[in-house]
């Protein structure tokens, strides 16, 4: 046939690698600076050099990046999908509740009652542990649970609101009410998760103490890793063809449709896989900030992750990276600088990022490269 | 079943193979004739009684507007049927209605004699062989051409297939092939957002192509296309029949007049009048609905 001599001089494009060169040399260098130059620069430079990393800096980059894992778990969803969820922080607080648990079980007779039973609970004259504190001993089983508990969660949710294929504003506002409801349910006492006061004062991890510099750059260390690691998971996802049709369910979902794709199993897995991330970045968070309480679940927190991922740039999984870095950094000089102005700079912050960068950081960047070609 | 539509059934399914062998292309029993005791496989299309989409009495209403209203209508196969009928006739709501995107009130809706549509989702119904190009062109706008023919390809749909798909060589064949039908071969890395009109309708009808339908179902196919395009269309639709079945909605008459054998005309959710395209321009209620009185 005269087809195929036509066809011939065209060659379909090759798949693409997950990185880039360029994207692996800032991927080994980001490496690099997470797993050496931090540790060396905070615990073998002596403080009074110039290049002494405090250990304020390790406590606020360490928690930055626990920020930066939740808008990358954003961006999968809403960015790549289109589902804007309003409700992460709850998958965020449900990984560092059960992280909670543990630690607090970790503390032993060494509270202030001298019990063996956390400090609430004698408090609150209970003499036994409650069923679900049952898997709070064993550290295994809280890994277990700081993915399972945000992942079952998530499922059962979003099954039935995919199911019932509540999509747009009405499921972001479902996610935001979800995520106060469970606040005002973790508020309660008798829940058995100590109430407004969360869980704190934490002494042990794995029967090593926790508030030693150490520890503190080995879960820095950690937290480095999983955040680069959960990237390069994103990217294999969204460069699979699974990626292509998140990115079709976004653009033309009754086109997935009739194309014989069923969307309920692929906005479930994303939705999951999401929430997962969220909850080992809440799990991270909870030993480096030494506390957790229901507040974490407050609306405003899920607000904010979303804020990251438009700041950055949604759908470029670099850019809410960034995006939570630009804007938890400003948050943590401005609310010590000039602590009455935090909230309009954010308010600005999204009436600017939303009015003349709609692509966010990285869209800018990629402009301003553009055009100096 | 009356006796009239059995021999019509047995009519059209000896014209089907017939056409199939004029085309040396071979019926899926080998070229022999049907026996009278087959073994029936669950989720394969049966053609031998003659039709490859049966409706029967279908009505549906929408808030007490009846947008369907007793429709019976049949298609055989390798058949390319054009279907008019003034705004509001039902026409989108019909196509629904076979891809599982509307539950009808009452009714039966086939395809081939043994599969019953109503039981199936969207999904399902495109995963069985029914291809469905939509009025207003829907692509998927942020991937490339490329992109968008290659998520329509026929394959395992599940998600952990898709997180480990590869393209094979025989895909890319295929792939190649369809690109160079709808003649967007040096668009192969342009967004679909950026492609004119007539290529996005031209890039959903590869779509189609892609997903290799016992059944094509086409909205309005060449609204907003240039008159060299909708010859092509014309063109491609007509090198289609016979190996597939098309029912084609339209409103240009030139088009229907250049690909049509039978003209349905749907009026009030159910169908007016049938016949040839020259047969039904001369029906009286046919002048009525579209001139009005």
């Amino acid at each position: 046939m005269n087809t195929s001599l036509n066809t011939a001089a065209i060659s379909l494009p090759a798949p693409a690698p997950l990185l880039s060169r360029t994207g692996w040399t800032a991927f080994l260098a980001a490496l690099i600076v997470v797993c050496a130059l931090a540790p060396v620069l905070n615990l073998l430079v002596p403080a009074s050099s110039m290049f002494h990393l405090s250990d304020y800096g390790v406590g606020l980059i360490g928690r930055i990046m626990c920020y930066a894992i939740c808008a990358l778990a954003m961006d999968l969803i809403w960015g790549f999908t289109g589902i804007l969820s309003l409700g992460h922080g709850l998958f965020f607080a449900l990984g560092g509740y059960a992280m909670g648990m543990y630690l607090m079980r970790q503390i032993g007779t060494d509270g202030n009652y001298k019990s063996n039973l956390p400090d609430f609970m004698v408090f609150l004259d209970w003499k036994t542990l409650p069923w679900h504190w049952a898997l709070s001993d064993s550290f295994i089983a809280t890994l277990f649970l700081i993915i399972a508990v945000p992942g079952v969660v998530a499922f059962v949710f979003g099954y039935f609101a995919f199911r019932s294929r509540i999509k747009g504003v009405y499921f972001s506002i479902i996610t935001q009410a979800m995520t106060f409801a469970a606040m005002l349910l973790f508020f309660r006492n008798e829940t058995g998760f100590g109430g407004n006061n969360g869980f704190t004062d934490f002494k042990r991890i794995l029967n090593i103490p926790i508030a030693t510099p150490s520890m503190r750059m080995t879960l820095f260390v950690l937290t480095g890793l999983t955040l680069l690691g959960f990237f390069l998971l994103a990217r294999w996802l969204i460069s699979a063809k699974f990626g292509r049709v998140l990115q079709a369910v976004r653009d033309a979902e009754t086109r997935v449709m009739f194309s014989g794709y069923n969307p309920l199993g692929y906005k479930l897995t994303i939705w999951t896989i999401s929430a997962m991330m969220c909850g080992v970045a809440g799990a991270l968070y909870v030993p480096q900030v030494g506390i957790i309480n229901p507040s974490e679940m407050s609306p405003a927190n899920s607000i904010e992750i979303a804020i990251w991922a438009a700041v950055g740039g949604r759908a470029t999984l670099v850019g809410p990276i960034l995006g939570a870095f630009i804007v938890s950094g400003a948050k943590s000089w401005l609310t010590v600088a000039y602590p009455e102005f935090w909230l309009y700079f954010l308010g600005l912050l999204f009436i600017g990022v939303t009015l003349f960068l709609p692509d966010g950081v990285v869209g800018l960047l990629k402009k301003l490269k553009g055009g100096s070609k | 079943m009356t006796p009239e539509l059995l021999e019509e059934g047995a009519r059209r399914a000896e014209k089907h193979r017939a056409t199939l062998t004029a085309q040396g292309g071979r019926t899926e029993s080998g070229g022999r004739e049907a026996g009278f005791s087959r073994l029936h496989t669950p989720g394969e299309v049966d053609i031998t009684h003659g039709r490859i989409l049966y409706l029967e009495d279908v009505s549906v209403s929408f808030d007490g507007f009846k947008a369907i209203n007793k429709l019976s209508l049949d298609i055989a196969p390798g058949e390319l049927r054009c279907i008019i009928g003034p705004n509001g006739a039902g026409k989108t709501t019909m196509m629904d209605i076979i891809t599982g995107k509307t539950r009808p009130d009452e009714g039966q809706v086939f395809f081939g004699s043994t599969i019953d549509l109503l039981r199936y989702k969207e999904s399902e119904i495109a995963q069985m062989g029914i291809g469905r190009k939509f009025q207003k062109p829907t692509v998927f706008e942020q991937l490339s051409v490329f992109e968008n023919l290659e998520l329509a390809l026929k394959t395992n749909k599940a998600v952990t297939a898709s997180m480990f798909f590869r393209l094979d060589s025989a895909q890319s064949d295929r792939l190649l092939e369809v690109l160079h039908t709808i003649n967007l071969g040096d668009s192969l890395s342009r967004l679909a957002g950026n492609l004119s009109h007539g290529q996005k309708q031209w890039l959903e009808i590869g779509m189609l192509l892609m997903q290799d339908p016992k059944l094509l179902l086409l909205d309005e196919p060449v609204a907003g296309m240039t008159d060299e395009e909708t010859e092509r269309t014309a063109e491609l639709f007509l090198t289609l029949k016979g190996k597939h079945s098309l029912m084609v909605v339209e409103h240009d008459m030139s088009f229907i007049n250049t690909i049509s054998d039978i003209v349905t005309v749907l009026c009030d959710g159910s169908v007016l009048a049938q016949g040839t395209l020259a047969q039904v321009q001369a029906d009286e209620r046919v002048i009525e609905v579209y001139l009005g009185r």
